[in-house]
């Protein structure tokens, strides 16, 4: 198995879903190698063997500035022609999903996505995958090489090996339509604390929570435990919280290892986005929530008591 | 202004399974537009209203039944329908898909081809990517903001990290988030005239599509199907004023903080 990982970045950073899909390959083979794209990401490609690459292959180009998917497509094309990789993995972003399903359509190779693990099962890989609204979970595989695969935020943790990777500079060739999206702007939100994506613990606030700065309750909280903010689709509608919060059926499908819903009803669009975290905790004043019917630990109550007192409990206790 | 938006009709969402059989989706029940797709159509009309010329083609691949929802879409104002339909693209996945898609646009040659957010049966949201790869066109994704001027696109794209402002030159592939527009609801008239609007339904062998289909042309599977993993017991806790301190108990117990 010769399998090469995505690792996307952002503003200097490796996004931990690739880490942890990157971790995830490593265990899977002897071989695991990844690739940067970007411009002026030398540096921070060098860091890519701690985190269990053998090799790293850069394509540093300032035509490769701007997170677009497209050129990444010519990017990767290339080396799996080349380098004859069987296997590409890429962490579900918006990014990565366009430039994992150019490539499918440029290798004329299968993807799968939303995958929550892959294992080797009597020789052959195989994906799991929930499906139907997570109400099923399907064993996945590819017909031939190679094989490309989108996995859900947060399935896998990042491992870090402390390893020495070879370090490749690669010739980046771009096709012309590849280069006609360009970026005028870039607004990014300035959020603390970690994306919704990288957060092992998230905070998710519902309609239940009142009015929208009652959602001053979820962020304590989320301080209080090092996590993130994350927010229905009901509330991101209404103006209440950004899109780049949203989990759900279209928003973000996230597993982290503790998922806490603060008046949160739990209906079929948000369960798809956050039913396979570690452990939930929903705290809700309706007895009847869905939500209670798949939580870890079903608490009862007014949300309004309740969690101002959890976070100042778990403040004294975190010290 | 020529505009094409992919749609597809898909299984109403109580009736979703997969069939044990072929491990497909089951096909044969009721169907409806794929409701993100409205988005796409509705974007499409706009911008037909404000060039003040065009026209709008809806493009779907699907079984026969799959004509209902073109018709839908015709009802809220699209001008023409093209379905592909044969049995043999049954079960066709991305790369299967995206070629029919392809190679349907490619007799159409619109300005621009527009695509929902995501599929409601498969939650697939790719396919976009690889239409746009084979046609060789300038793509942008979750797009919440599209304007149509001068032979450009101008779209906001939601992402993870906020929005980005992407500039493509026309023709182009833009995929719109379901916040882009409220979709309109077809009129009794959109409704009477649809039928009479022009609708095509092609065979693979009426498109000139000449590699594998369906299964034969995919290249993932599906090998089993399973129950989800069992979550466990749920624990409850009804005392409000007493459930702080048995949360974070529950939080230490299971090692989280």
């Amino acid at each position: 198995m010769s399998t090469l990982v995505f690792l996307e970045h952002h503003e200097g950073a490796f996004v931990k879903n690739a880490l942890g899909v990157l971790a995830k390959a490593a265990s899977l083979g002897d071989d695991a190698h990844s690739v940067v794209v970007g411009s002026g990401v030398r540096d921070l490609a060098a860091t890519g063997g701690k985190f269990g690459a053998s090799t790293v292959l850069v394509a540093d180009d300032q035509q490769l500035a701007a997170p677009l998917p497209q050129p990444r497509v010519d990017v990767l094309a290339k080396l799996v022609r080349d380098r004859g990789y069987d296997t590409v993995l890429f962490g579900q972003s918006v990014l990565a999903a366009d430039v994992a399903a150019g490539l499918a359509a440029r290798l004329d190779a299968g993807l799968n996505w939303d995958l929550v693990d892959l294992v080797n099962e009597d020789g052959r890989l195989v994906g799991k995958r929930p499906a139907l609204q997570d109400s099923v979970h399907v064993d996945v595989g590819w017909k031939g090489e190679p094989r490309l695969a989108l996995f859900r935020s947060g399935v896998f943790d990042p491992a870090e090996t402390g390893r020495e990777a070879q370090i490749e500079d690669v010739e980046v060739e771009l096709e012309d339509f590849s280069t006609g999206a360009t970026m005028v702007e870039q607004a990014h939100a300035e959020s603390e604390g970690p994306s919704i994506e990288d957060a092992d613990i998230i905070v998710a606030g519902g309609r239940g929570l009142g009015a929208p700065e009652n959602f001053k309750l979820c962020e304590e909280l989320a301080q209080a435990l090092g996590g993130a903010v994350a927010a229905t689709r009901a509330v991101v509608d209404a103006g209440w919280y950004p899109y780049s919060a949203q989990v759900g059926q279209t928003g973000k499908a996230v597993s982290p290892k503790l998922y806490v819903a603060v008046g949160i009803s739990g209906a079929i669009q948000h369960k798809v986005g956050m039913q396979s975290s570690q452990t939930i905790v929903a705290i809700n004043k309706d007895p009847n929530a869905p939500i209670f019917e798949f939580a870890d630990l079903a608490v009862v109550g007014d949300l309004h008591e309740i969690v101002p007192e959890l976070t100042q409990l778990v403040k004294e206790r975190r010290g | 202004m020529k505009v094409a938006v992919c749609v597809k009709h898909v299984p109403e969402a109580q009736a979703l399974r997969l069939d044990p059989a072929t491990k497909r989706l089951d096909r044969s029940g009721e169907g409806t537009l794929n409701g993100f797709d409205a988005n796409a159509i509705e974007e499409a009309l706009r911008i037909k209203d404000a060039a003040g010329d065009g026209e709008v083609v809806l493009v779907s691949l699907g079984p026969e039944k799959a004509i209902d929802s073109l018709r839908k879409g015709l009802a809220m104002g699209a001008d023409r329908a093209i379905l592909v339909s044969d049995a043999a693209a049954a079960g066709s996945d991305l790369v299967a898909t995206s070629a029919v898609l392809a190679k349907a646009l490619e007799r159409e040659t619109p300005d621009l081809v527009l695509f929902g957010q995501q599929a409601g049966d498969s939650d697939g949201a790719v396919l976009w990517a690889a239409v746009a790869d084979r046609l060789r066109r300038p793509l942008v994704s979750q797009a919440a903001e599209l304007t149509v001027s001068d032979g450009s696109v101008r779209a906001k794209r939601q992402t993870e990290f906020g929005y980005d402002v992407i500039e493509a030159p026309l023709p182009a592939v833009v995929a719109v988030s379901d916040a882009i527009n409220e979709p309109r609801y077809p009129s009794l008239k959109g409704i009477m005239g649809a039928k009479k609007k022009p609708q095509e339904t092609l065979d693979a062998s009426a498109l000139g599509l000449d590699g594998a289909l369906g299964e034969q042309g995919s290249k993932t599977e599906v090998y089993t199907i399973n129950d989800p993993p069992p979550r466990g017991d749920t624990r409850k806790i009804e005392d409000t004023a007493g459930a702080p301190q048995q949360i974070v108990e529950f939080l230490a117990e299971k090692r989280l903080l």
